[in-house]
């Protein structure tokens, strides 16, 4: 079965990274996935600067109507991205913009999107200052429903600290997250880690792991 | 304190607050504007006030206000806004008041791209102000040393009285990094601020700020005063790194993001046997000219990697005096240099120009 994911959290959480991440690894099994780049708050760290990698596996990547250059600082979104929301062959992600107001674009979508269902994922980092706990998580998950008309499915457990990621840093944003599930009642959907950090968790752990693919990180950086 | 992720422009925010910042004011310009957002929502947390101004040029004056009162003060901006600063950061500069200024800087020239560059080497370290001023001017490698040296410089901003500038460029403005707020950064012993325009309360004659002088000889005696300061800086605030200098044949010039980029390529080329080494300015005013000036006999040439035209590369000549050939790399206009541009034009130059 296809799905709808709407990936969104504060900015700087890695939903981006997560959701490049995802496309892959979702192509890779071999589905149809579109990944809708609505991000147009930053124009800097974007999904679209990863178009050519995601559509050399098939992935087909919208964001702009004006195309992929990310150098438009403009509030341009393409109507493309309605089409896949509303074609059940297609798994779609949605890479929203950071915090309330980078959910706010979705609301274009939303009827569209509530009538075929989807899953709309909290990221989660512990280690980013504004939501090292489960207060400045919950302002972000109401902020971010208030604005997008659309209610959280899930979290995604995404506490990192790029290449110095440890098990040990990932089991530490599981026990913010599951603070935050046991109040909202929102299941753990996905852990994701560098695979050196994913290797280390215990193996009931809740959640699908997802192995981050370091997609919008040069090397040198 | 254990370590946070955070974006540069954030991390600089809360660096600045560490430091004591009361002030901020601002005017919002891509690819720094998360300075401004940040400071907006924590000044007011900590008793300070954030102001976003009509202008870039009513920012820095009011900066220039603010800082006449002694309190810390910051003002941030990406390389257009910057260029209209200029002509405040002279009158601060020519007043004798400490401020922090950040420059993110992107393509230019003029409005330019909204991409990172680091095309305003010649507006930070030669200014666009007018008269002999200096500004003591940080280039950060990393979000962990611009935190550091953010805080830093609200410091030596203080001691000299003269702004200080934390030049980056947009992507080490939105790039995320692990950082530490450290308890032990070096704190100087820091004289009263009996100049501040804080109210006479009729128990002492008013000062006065002011760049003025329209006495001849007054103004040269400033002038002489102002340089001594900054023969101090050229005396105690170099900073610099370097890696891999001691055998190498050829030494890479850069600085900030470049540098990064010019490590991976070092990293590369040594692996592969070819001595190669790098040498990274921290600060770009005043310039380590003397490590270039006394690189090791190993070394045969030179190459300056920037995202510019070539700008520091007349430093790095200055500094080498002529012993080698100073070669150049870069691209601009917001593009970044990969490695392997580094890694063929090392090749190229150790092969003989082929």
């Amino acid at each position: 079965m296809t799905t709808i994911k709407i990936i969104t959290g504060h900015y700087g959480s890695g939903k981006t990274e997560f959701a490049v991440s995802l496309a892959m690894q979702l192509a890779e099994q071999g589905r149809q996935v579109a990944l809708s780049d609505l991000d147009i708050v930053n124009p800097y760290f974007r999904s679209r600067e990863r178009a050519e990698a995601m559509e050399a596996k098939g992935i087909r990547v919208i964001s702009s109507s004006l195309g992929h250059a990310s150098t438009l600082d403009l509030p341009a979104v393409s109507a493309e991205i309605r089409g896949p929301i509303n074609d059940p062959d297609y798994d779609v992600i949605m890479d929203l913009g950071g915090d309330e107001v980078g959910a706010r674009v979705v609301v274009a979508f939303s009827e569209d999107i509530k009538r075929r269902g989807y899953e709309m994922l909290l990221v989660i980092n512990a280690y980013r200052p504004e939501t090292s706990d489960v207060a400045g998580v919950m302002r972000y998950l109401e902020g971010i429903e208030y604005t997008s008309k659309l209610e959280f499915t899930g979290l995604i457990v995404n506490t990192h600290l790029i290449w110095d990621t440890t098990t040990e840093d990932v089991l530490a944003g599981l026990e913010l997250a599951r603070e935050v599930s046991k109040q909202t009642g929102l299941p753990i959907r996905y852990i994701s880690a560098i695979p050196s950090a994913l290797a280390g968790l215990p193996e009931d752990t809740e959640g699908e792991q997802l192995p981050i693919g370091m997609y919008m990180r040069d090397a040198w950086m | 304190m254990s370590k946070v992720l955070m974006k540069g422009n954030e991390a600089i925010g809360a660096a600045a607050i560490a430091a004591g910042c009361k002030y901020f004011f601002g005017y919002p310009i891509t690819p720094q504007s998360e300075l401004p957002e940040y400071m907006s929502a924590h000044l007011p947390r900590v008793g300070g006030v954030y102001l976003q101004a009509e202008s870039e040029v009513a920012a820095i004056n009011m900066v220039y206000g603010a800082a006449g009162t002694g309190k810390r003060v910051m003002t941030s901006s990406s390389s257009p806004g910057i260029a209209l600063k200029q002509e405040g950061i002279s009158y601060i500069a020519g007043a004798e008041l400490p401020c922090v200024i950040v420059n993110i800087v992107r393509g230019g020239p003029g409005l330019g791209s909204i991409q990172p560059a680091q095309s305003d080497y010649n507006q930070s370290t030669r200014g666009g102000g007018d008269g002999d001023y200096r500004l003591l001017v940080y280039a950060p490698g990393s979000i962990q040393e611009m935190v550091d040296l953010v805080q830093i410089a609200f410091d030596k901003a203080d001691y000299y009285r003269n702004p200080v500038m934390v030049l980056g460029d947009g992507m080490m403005g939105q790039m995320m990094e692990p950082v530490e707020f450290k308890d032990d950064l070096p704190k100087m012993e820091l004289p009263e601020k009996d100049w501040a325009t804080t109210g006479t309360k009729g128990q002492r004659k008013p000062n006065v700020i002011n760049s003025l002088y329209l006495a001849a000889e007054e103004l040269e005696q400033h002038n002489i005063r102002l340089q001594k300061k900054y023969d101090e800086m050229k005396q105690n605030e170099v900073r610099y790194e370097e890696y891999q200098i001691e055998d190498a044949e050829l030494v890479i010039a850069a600085y900030g993001t470049t540098a990064r980029i010019a490590k991976a390529a070092v990293d590369q080329l040594r692996e592969a046997g070819i001595k190669v080494g790098l040498f990274r300015p921290i600060t770009v005013w005043p310039y380590p000219y003397d490590v270039v000036k006394n690189l090791p006999e190993s070394v045969k040439h030179i190459l300056c990697v920037e995202m510019s035209m070539g700008q520091m590369i007349d430093d790095v000549r200055i500094g080498n005096e002529g012993q080698r050939p100073v070669h150049f790399v870069g691209r601009s206009g917001g593009m970044i240099p990969t490695p392997q541009l580094v890694v063929d034009k090392v090749n190229e130059i150790l092969n003989g120009g082929k």
